[in-house]
């Protein structure tokens, strides 16, 4: 198994720590990971991205020009990675934002209503791990357990009061991936 | 139990040298490395007693390193291109002075300030001597975080060995990069008092004097034939390289640190067209490992070297493969990262398509 990942929208999204908790959940089941960040001046306000990879054998390339999976937070990146999306593939966007959506017919496209969903719970900053729960109930490479002990380790002591809340929408995110995707 | 976490590779680089027992730590922040020392500035002081100190400048920094490393101390510095440059100097000098250290440059992209996107535009200063006068030091590409970890060890190890200073060339993308790695144990700070080193002068020996002036000539070129031979044992000695599927490759890649990654990739690309490509990484650039490229050149038929810049380690590979094969050159500057599919292409057009 490897599955090459892109996430990306605008900073503040939650865009590099989703892709942390990922990898860091990845080390957890004993894979292994990439985690490659956009880090020049798109960073200072303006559009982020990550390549996360997680293998089962060793990863060559951490950056890549194709992905198994897109998972885009706004529309500039959804303009941007929509073609980067290989064939078969998947891609996830945040949909409360988007104005002209996806037209690719030759892959899996799953529209999220993530932010509206994270005001339902009180916290817009969970939006990234909606998006999370959504991309993990289609492609279920990592367990549960796994995506909650790696939360634990991206996230300081300070915040782990947090973590439950973010299992809420980890799960929230899944069950809106299975009603959009039946 | 294996200790594994996810990590920066400057992180990386910061907690290696906490956990070899580095004893100072002197550097000035600079994007994209800044975070070995904020990383240390958290952890290293409270763990283990070791100094870290932010210089008024890469100059000081430098010569921080020089007066420290005098004393026979473990002492690292890290910074990116411009920084490194304004080391230069003082690199020399510790050089000549034949002062054990370790360095790490995160290369950005250049010349001048340029970007804060990786690069691999320090190659010849790396290599071929950044600073003034015939000196060489030890330089370790790595190509993932686990070897941001492994290789300050090494370095420690080849910088006292050696008495030389060794470098670590990476670049910012391997900088900012998380990737699984695995730690080794903390190491004690140890101190013996090495016999070269000043560290107050006992009535059994004469006075240690460390300098890189000497005013006579002829003493001069004896210090340069003393490092000249150094050098050489170096080069017998300490070469490292990995080869990447190149058993039965007709085309070989040539390429260090994150790039040969890529190629790696590209590699696969190859095979899965049918086009049977190996990958040849040194994993010291000096010394360059030119015997075991050479014996590689009689077996294929081309080789393809990617780098980061406009062409800087493909001399060494030229002067390994002594114009036994053709060796074609595709780089990228400024910043720009190479896509495996821009490697397998490049390499197609100038060898495979070719011959069709």
């Amino acid at each position: 198994m490897t599955e090459e990942i892109i996430i990306a929208g605008f900073g503040g999204q939650g865009v590099l720590s989703m892709g942390q908790v990922l990898c860091y959940s990845g080390v957890m089941e004993n894979k292994e990971v990439s985690w490659m960040p956009s880090y020049g001046p798109e960073m200072r306000g303006g559009t982020a991205n990550c390549m996360a990879i997680i293998s089962d054998s060793l990863i060559s390339s951490p950056i890549l020009t194709k992905f198994d999976t897109v998972i885009a937070l706004n529309q500039p990146s959804l303009d941007k990675f929509e073609s980067a999306v290989k064939p078969g593939g998947l891609l996830i966007y945040e949909a409360s934002t988007i104005l002209n959506p996806p037209t690719r017919k030759d892959i899996t496209i799953l529209p999220i209503e993530a932010t509206k969903e994270a005001s339902n719970l009180n916290n817009t900053k969970i939006m990234n791990m909606i998006v999370l729960g959504a991309f993990l109930k289609l492609k279920p490479i990592i367990s549960m357990d796994n995506i909650l002990k790696g939360l634990k380790k991206v996230l300081p002591d300070r915040y782990h009061h947090l973590i439950p809340l973010n299992e809420t929408a980890i799960k929230k995110g899944m069950e809106l991936a299975s009603k959009v995707a039946n | 139990m294996k200790e594994l976490k996810l990590m920066k590779g400057n992180e990386a680089l910061a907690e290696a040298a906490i956990r070899c027992g580095c004893d100072a730590y002197f550097g000035y922040p600079i994007t994209p490395q800044s975070e070995v020392l904020e990383y240390l500035s958290m952890e290293a002081h409270s763990r283990t007693g070791m100094l870290v100190l932010q210089a008024e400048s890469e100059v000081a920094a430098i010569n921080m390193i020089y007066g420290a490393a005098g004393t026979g101390k473990k002492v690292m510095t890290t910074s990116s291109s411009p920084g490194i440059s304004l080391m230069q100097e003082g690199i020399s000098y510790i050089a000549c002075a034949e002062l054990p250290c370790v360095l790490a440059n995160v290369v950005r992209g250049g010349p001048g300030l340029g970007t804060i996107q990786p690069s691999q535009g320090d190659y010849f200063q790396a290599v071929k001597g950044g600073g003034h006068g015939d000196y060489k030091l030890i330089v370790l590409a790595p190509s993932t975080v686990q070897e941001m970890v492994d290789f300050v060890k090494l370095a420690f190890n080849l910088a006292f060995k050696w008495r030389n200073p060794v470098m670590i060339l990476t670049d910012g993308a391997l900088g900012q990069m998380m990737e699984k790695v695995e730690l080794f144990p903390q190491e004690e700070r140890t101190f013996e008092p090495l016999p070269w080193a000043t560290t107050g002068k006992p009535k059994s020996r004469e006075r240690n004097f460390i300098t890189s002036l000497h005013m006579q000539a002829d003493a001069m070129e004896e210090i340069n034939r003393h490092l000249q031979a150094k050098y050489k044992k170096i080069e017998e000695e300490e070469t490292m390289f990995e080869e990447y599927m190149c058993d039965d490759a007709e085309y070989i890649l040539t390429a260090y640190g994150l790039v040969a990654r890529i190629c790696q990739k590209a590699a696969q690309l190859a095979r899965e067209k049918g086009i049977k490509v190996g990958v040849f990484r040194p994993k010291t650039v000096f010394p360059f490992p030119t015997g075991q490229l050479a014996k590689l050149a009689g077996k294929v038929k081309g080789i393809l070297d990617v780098e980061m810049n406009a062409g800087q380690m493909v001399e060494d590979v030229r002067l390994a493969v002594n114009g036994k094969i053709p060796v074609e050159f595709h780089g990228r500057m400024g910043g720009v990262i190479p896509s495996p599919e821009e490697v397998l292409h490049k390499l197609e057009e100038k060898f495979v398509g070719g011959k069709a």
